[in-house]
């Protein structure tokens, strides 16, 4: 029998295993059956898949509460080239337009598959009112039109979005075919290809069980990371984070450790939210027209419009990139301007007088709709603070920093696109380590430079913007290569290049520290022998608050702080050797804290290595505090040595596919 | 900000082996106390590490007894509101209380078609292999929502 410290092992086989059971991992889901019943069809191929999520597939992932719009719908009348376009621009120019066109192409044909589904969209009739999406109108795919809250977003009643997404994967997959609370540690080598993935290896958080997966290829779609930099709340809030709690950067650790090559890592993402329960800002500013002022009810973004010009050209399309409104934000903040506040009775009163009657009685549902869909804690607040947002106005506040790749962020991996849009075959830039592939397509799409290992949503990096809709598009796109990928290496078996007794030893390593020491002292919690993953936690966030750019310092830092948090974190990295696990869910939390160290690691080794400011707003270097054109219009990528544990940066060149001067007409 | 488990309601889901708000938490923050031993409450749940909920809801939407509530979280907030859902089969009703009492419902629609009712590939075609390469998905442009794209905006091709 099993039991806390002697756990089960279970090894299995598989062909395709998908990690995660998000929005890419279900579009994968859905994706993959109808391609494996075909090949098997079309030759008799037998391709076997499994999906393990950490979670409950109904609720996990960064759509777990629903999502109140889906932010990337292209529509008939805007071209893939246009979305491309705004992409680059909102990321300061450095994006990969082979990636960005390619799902603009593919991305409202999972849209329209949700609305099938059951999601309700809300729509516009011939007079231009609007209704929410439990009316029945004519479908988007019939061409009904939705509600823009934005040029790409169109609205939704969403809080079952989750659900009913996972649903539609489950069934396509099959339960058999499923299994959830299985969190994976980490992705093993192959014995005889070092560039190759063979397998991973996890835990159940459930039982004492090990898992141990052979696979030939697989889907990482862990999602992105937070909780690397102190939040903001410390106390009995500190859950609420602005990216949900349990997304701990498996995705970008897990393929460093498999040697893929990561890009933009410098790059984060500081949304600004309502203060303190971070409620969604987007359709206060497109839907209902409100503005943001600071103390003094001036309007920043008019205000300090000139600072615009300092980073040509990103400051001057039609809407800057989002770090430079921050950055104009910021200047009223540090002017000690603040609070900065969102103008929601003007902004009410203004709809009021324009829309019809009816109009204005569903105006106050939309508007708490908008917070009871995606961040109910908002509403906590409003009604705590006696809030009404017709009467009272809230305050905005920059959030702590973020590592995703699917929102309005692009840090992530370096990953294989398509080959017809007129991407680069060979690369200009020196010091591309040697075995690292040259142009942006290499044979799978959405593989990363590991051999069979693919990633999807959060995990592509240099995109960015693809949002629900996006990433449920995108694991659809990788599901079909690993099918190709399968078919073309239907000879090859995968072996590990680690035993599994040695695996087994180190998943449950903190385990065995806690059983082996735990009497040492009478307060289970402090104890010389062990840090408790929760310690952990607090002494990076401390680390990466106070010297890379993090709130203490107003998200400012250069090369001689980073120099000592490097200090640091190599001696957190040595110390999370003596994590320690009291049950199951503390062990949770020790590998969720050792992906979030290797994260914060690449982050703070990319911002090292790019010698300029290129997300003002998000991150200054105080050292080199400008946007440098000339020498960093460019990728910053790398990759990680698991034995000596470093990181390799070097630069990939940047080119555009699709004409930007036509933001700027 | 945290979710709390109202003693008098939970019923630790008639001590099933999976109760319903265990399963769904994406937190792993809820925990059924089966002999008492961490809470005094034997058979009911709890969550074992408030400062790490997200206040995603999942939970307090999921329980069958309605016997998850969230109190907001205290370093932060006044006391005294309440954001209560009651989530059906094909709409949510919200009851919002403040802290000087105001009170607020809504009701919103959460689906249109029947929790399960869901038959992925019904009326799709089958894949064709002999267009995994191409773009598209398998059941390409059956949805009306591939966006071929105007080759001339592209420099390269
Ligand atoms: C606060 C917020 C608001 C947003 N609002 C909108 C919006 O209004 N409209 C919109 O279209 N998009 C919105 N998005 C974006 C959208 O949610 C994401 O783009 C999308 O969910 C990304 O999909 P993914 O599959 O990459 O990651 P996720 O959907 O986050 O899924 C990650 C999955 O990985 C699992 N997992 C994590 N680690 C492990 C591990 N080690 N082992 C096993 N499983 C693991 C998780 O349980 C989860 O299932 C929002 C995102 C956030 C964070
Ligand atoms: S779901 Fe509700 S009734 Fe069931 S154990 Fe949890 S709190 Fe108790
Ligand atoms: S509200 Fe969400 S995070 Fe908090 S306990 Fe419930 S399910 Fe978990």
């Amino acid at each position: 029998m099993a039991e806390f410290g002697n756990p089960d092992v279970v090894e299995e086989e598989v062909d395709i295993l998908l990690i995660g059971g998000g929005m890419a991992c279900c579009g994968a889901g859905f994706e993959i059956m109808r391609w494996i019943d075909a090949a098997k069809q079309d030759s008799g191929i037998d391709i076997s898949v499994k999906l393990v999520d950490k979670a409950a597939m109904d609720r996990s992932g960064a759509v777990a509460q629903g999502l109140s719009a889906i932010n990337t719908y292209i529509g008939s009348e805007q071209d893939p080239a246009d979305y491309a376009r705004m992409v680059s621009n909102d990321l300061m120019g450095i994006t990969r337009d082979d990636l960005a066109y390619d799902l603009g192409r593919h991305v409202d044909e999972s849209v329209h598959l949700f609305e099938e589904w059951g999601l309700p969209i809300w729509k516009t009739d011939e007079n231009g009112e609007r209704f929410d999406g439990s009316k029945g109108m004519t479908p988007l795919k019939d061409g009904g039109k939705p509600v823009r809250s934005g040029k790409w977003q169109i609205m939704i009643n969403g809080e079952s979005y989750k659900w009913i997404v996972a649903e539609a994967a489950k069934k396509a997959l099959g339960t058999e075919r499923i299994q959830e609370r299985i969190f994976i540690v980490k992705l093993i080598n192959d014995k005889n290809d070092k560039g190759r993935v063979a397998g991973a290896v996890g835990f159940s958080t459930r039982d004492d069980k090990i898992v141990v997966y052979k696979f030939k290829a697989c889907l990482l779609a862990a999602g992105g990371c937070v909780n690397i930099f102190r939040p903001r709340s410390v106390g009995e809030g500190q859950g609420r984070a602005w990216y949900p709690v349990w997304n701990s950067g498996s995705t970008y650790s897990m393929a460093a450790e498999a040697g893929a090559e990561l890009t933009l890592m410098e790059n984060r993402f500081v949304p600004t939210r309502f203060k303190d329960g971070y409620g969604p800002v987007g359709a206060w500013f497109l839907l209902f027209k409100s503005q943001a002022t600071n103390a003094y009810g001036e309007a920043y973004m008019v205000k300090n419009k000139d600072m615009l010009d300092d980073y040509p050209p990103y400051g001057q399309a039609a809407v800057p990139a989002s770090c430079l409104r921050n950055h104009l934000m910021l200047k009223e903040m540090k002017d000690g301007n603040g609070p900065i506040w969102m103008d929601t009775v003007s902004a009410l009163a203004r709809l009021r007088e324009t829309l019809t009657p009816r109009e204005v009685k569903h105006l106050e549902a939309e508007a708490w709709e908008d917070f009871l869909d995606m961040c109910i804690g908002q509403c906590g607040i409003w009604v705590g603070e006696n809030i009404e947002p017709e009467k009272k106005n809230s305050e905005l506040m920059p959030t702590e920093p973020y590592l995703l790749g699917s929102h309005s962020g692009c840090c992530g991996i370096w990953t294989s696109g398509p080959t017809d849009v007129g991407a680069p075959t060979e690369e200009t830039e020196a010091g591309v380590p040697d075995h690292l592939p040259s142009g942006w397509n290499w044979g799978y799409r959405g593989m990363t430079t590991v051999n069979g290992l693919f990633t999807a949503g959060d995990g592509v990096g240099a995109s960015g913007h693809k949002f629900s809709s996006g990433s449920h598009a995108e694991g659809r796109l990788a599901a079909k290569a690993m099918v190709q990928y399968c078919i073309d290496n239907k000879d090859w078996t995968p072996e590990l290049d680690t035993d599994v007794d040695t695996l087994v030893a180190e998943i449950y390593k903190p385990v065995k520290t806690y059983l082996e020491f735990k009497d040492y002292s009478t307060a289970i919690d402090v104890n010389p022998n062990y840090i408790t993953p929760k310690m952990l936690q607090f002494r990076l966030q401390k680390i990466m608050d106070e010297y890379v750019a993090g709130v203490a310092t107003y998200y400012t830092t250069n090369a001689e702080m980073m120099k000592v948090a490097g200090e640091k974190l190599d001696m957190l990295k040595e110390d999370a050797e003596k994590m320690r696990a009291k049950d199951l869910h503390e062990l949770l939390r020790a590998w969720e804290n050792y992906h979030r160290i290797l994260t914060a690691e690449a982050h703070m080794k990319h911002i090292e290595f790019r010698q300029e400011s290129r997300y003002p707003g998000f991150y200054y270097r105080m050292d080199k505090n400008f946007v440098d054109e000339e020498n960093w219009h460019c990728f910053v990528n790398s990759i990680y040595d698991k034995e000596s544990k470093k990181w390799t940066c070097f630069k990939r060149a940047h080119v555009d596919l699709v004409d930007k001067s036509k933001l700027f007409k | 900000m945290p979710t709390f488990v109202r003693t008098e309601k939970c019923d630790g889901c008639k001590g099933q082996d999976r109760t319903a708000c265990m399963y769904i938490c994406p937190h792993d923050l809820m925990k059924l106390d089966k002999d008492g031993s961490e809470t005094g409450h034997a058979m009911k749940s709890y969550n074992q590490e408030p400062e790490q909920c997200w206040e995603c809801y999942s939970c307090v939407k999921i329980c069958p007894q309605n016997a998850i509530e969230a109190r907001h979280y205290a370093d932060v907030v006044p006391l005294g509101g309440s954001v209560q859902p009651l989530r059906g089969s094909d709409s949510i009703m919200w009851t919002i209380k403040f802290r000087n009492g105001t009170m607020k419902r809504f009701k919103f629609p959460i689906r249109t078609t029947p929790e399960g009712s869901i038959d992925p590939y019904a009326g799709k075609p089958e894949a064709d292999m002999a267009k995994i390469q191409d773009n598209g998905f398998f059941n390409h442009n059956e949805q009306n929502g591939y966006r071929a794209g105007d080759p001339s905006e592209l420099i390269k091709v």
